[in-house]
């Protein structure tokens, strides 16, 4: 039974950390909380459920469609909403990015309709099968797996590659990365074209898994992401990764061994954040800085 | 090289450089000296393509002995014509390794094998920094990260090499060193714009030189002349 908690647990926990990501790599960059980030989370998950569902195409065009349709659309988020405002005080672009993401939501509801539409699983992913006594469903563990895979790819290109090497450095003196022959607007946009392509994936995941999609979907996982990302340290991409898997844990076993607290589910993130902007305010593996969130 | 025409800068409404002209030929070290706050950092962040609110004109040679007009354009077009700010205050990044300085350097070059040449050269100019190059910068002495930001600025293999006040807070045996090797880089074939407070430092290398007060140039020649004068003499050299 434990185990069975346990990959749940880790799948949650993990599509979390997937979109903890993009939090935390713009406020690194940027010291911008994208809160459009989880409309791009619902947005992904709207593309696929078109392309595979309405218009029947292969599952893999599909995911290939919703990822670049969400790439397209954070970097036209960022066009639009941000860019203009990047020498502006940074209220000017958080209160740009609380309505880029109510733009998006009401958008969405007109266009895709507000109620919920129901995503056929594929067969071969939910189908269960016993290890020993343990059932499992190939969803569940293909899940964490893609996490994993997408955020090991992510920390070589931060920590192995030039544009990662750039990533790091504007992160902590934009002025003088430019000095280097940077062209900070494009890393900025590669941020956002990441960013928003682990959010269609876990958006994807995240239909596949409550099969359905709609357009307010985005909104409370993206809000427990972010704590996510503050409970890591804002800035710190592993950190996100660990803050998701502790939300998912802590959501998933809570209800597991006190079935009474069910309802109290979506509170466990928020008494999580209290508490860690309590005791710990700079995240598990933030570092110090006078000027965070 | 580098010829600078009536240029006026203006820094958070602050009228900082006024009507300034300098003229840096090919090969040599030109400075351009004053007290703090005289706008000298001002003009050379406005050459590096760091300020917006600059007018006048900034016309450069570049490699291919075309004349381009290069006021105005961001920091990355200047690096790949060729020119190069080492800042002021050094902005080593300090959680990153010398060698990832170095490397973020050499961000607009692709031609792997001058790159890893480069890094030797700077390593043989500052044979500290090869010890260091798995450290941290922020865990280097304040003349190590001066040597680490020349050596940076040099990865991108340019042609004029700027240096905002390379001196500032170094020892004075430190100093001697690190303007020993700029006279060296500038032998080896590199054009320099030097921007100094310690004036006699400056002036000693320099074959150029130029007088910066209040965002006006107030007197010229070379190194040797203003060395001698007897108004430089008393407002920056002491005496």
């Amino acid at each position: 039974m434990f185990m069975q908690h346990f990959i749940n647990a880790l799948g949650l926990g993990s599509l979390y950390g997937l979109i903890a990501i993009g939090y935390t790599m713009v406020y690194g960059i940027l010291r911008l909380i994208n809160f459009a980030h989880g409309d791009i989370f619902m947005l992904g998950a709207y593309f696929v459920f078109f392309a595979t569902i309405q218009y029947k195409l292969p599952w893999a065009l599909g995911v290939f469609i919703a990822v670049m349709g969400a790439i397209l659309s954070g970097l036209l988020v960022d066009l639009i909403a941000y860019k203009p405002l990047r020498d502006a005080p940074r209220i000017s672009a958080l209160i740009s990015a609380i309505g880029v993401s109510f733009f998006i939501e009401n958008a969405s509801m007109v266009a895709f309709t507000a109620r919920p539409q129901a995503v056929i699983q594929p067969k071969q992913l939910v189908e269960a099968f016993s290890v020993g006594d343990i059932r499992l469903v190939p969803l569940n563990i293909i899940v964490p797996a893609i996490s994993f895979v997408l955020v090991g790819m992510l920390l070589w290109m931060i920590y192995r590659t030039k544009r990662g090497l750039a990533m790091r450095s504007i992160s902590h003196d934009i002025e003088t990365t430019r000095l280097m022959g940077v062209s900070v607007n494009r890393i900025i946009a590669l941020t956002f074209a990441i960013g928003s392509g682990l959010a269609a994936v876990a958006g994807i995941m995240w239909a596949l898994r409550y099969p359905k999609v709609e357009p307010l979907m985005g909104f409370t996982p993206g809000f427990k992401a972010f704590i996510a990302a503050v409970f890591g340290g804002v800035g710190s991409v592993p950190g996100a990764m660990l803050g998701g898997l502790a939300l998912g844990f802590i959501e998933i076993m809570s209800v597991a061994f006190f079935p009474t607290l069910s309802g109290y589910k979506d509170a466990f993130a928020f008494v999580l954040l209290v508490i860690i902007l309590l005791v710990k305010p700079t995240g598990l593996m933030g570092e110090k800085s006078e000027d965070k969130i | 090289m580098l010829e600078i025409k009536n240029l006026d800068v203006w820094y958070g409404g602050i009228h900082a450089v006024k009507n300034l002209s300098m003229s840096i030929g090919k090969g040599e070290i030109v400075t351009l000296i004053g007290a703090n706050g005289a706008g000298k950092s001002s003009a050379i962040r406005a050459v590096a393509g760091l300020v917006k609110e600059a007018s006048g004109s900034v016309t450069y040679i570049a490699r291919d002995g075309g004349a381009v007009s290069i006021l105005g354009k961001p920091p990355e077009y200047m690096v790949k014509m060729g020119i190069s700010l080492s800042p002021e205050g050094r902005r080593i990044l300090p959680h990153l390794t010398v060698e990832e300085n170095l490397t973020l350097g050499a961000y607009s070059r692709r031609d792997k094998a001058g790159i890893a040449r480069d890094m030797e050269t700077g390593y043989s100019l500052f044979p500290k920094l090869k010890q260091r190059r798995k450290q941290k910068g922020g865990t280097l002495s304040g003349g190590e990260q001066q040597m680490l930001a020349v050596a940076r600025a040099l990865m991108s293999h340019p042609d004029l090499l700027m240096l905002d006040e390379p001196s500032l807070g170094l020892a004075p045996i430190l100093v001697d060193e690190v303007f020993g090797t700029i006279e060296k880089i500038n032998e080896e074939g590199r054009t320099i714009l030097l921007v100094e407070q310690n004036a006699f430092a400056a002036l000693k290398i320099a074959h150029k030189a130029y007088v910066l007060e209040t965002g006006s140039i107030t007197l010229s020649g070379t190194g040797a002349e203003l060395l001698q004068d007897p108004k430089v003499q008393a407002a920056y050299l002491g005496g």
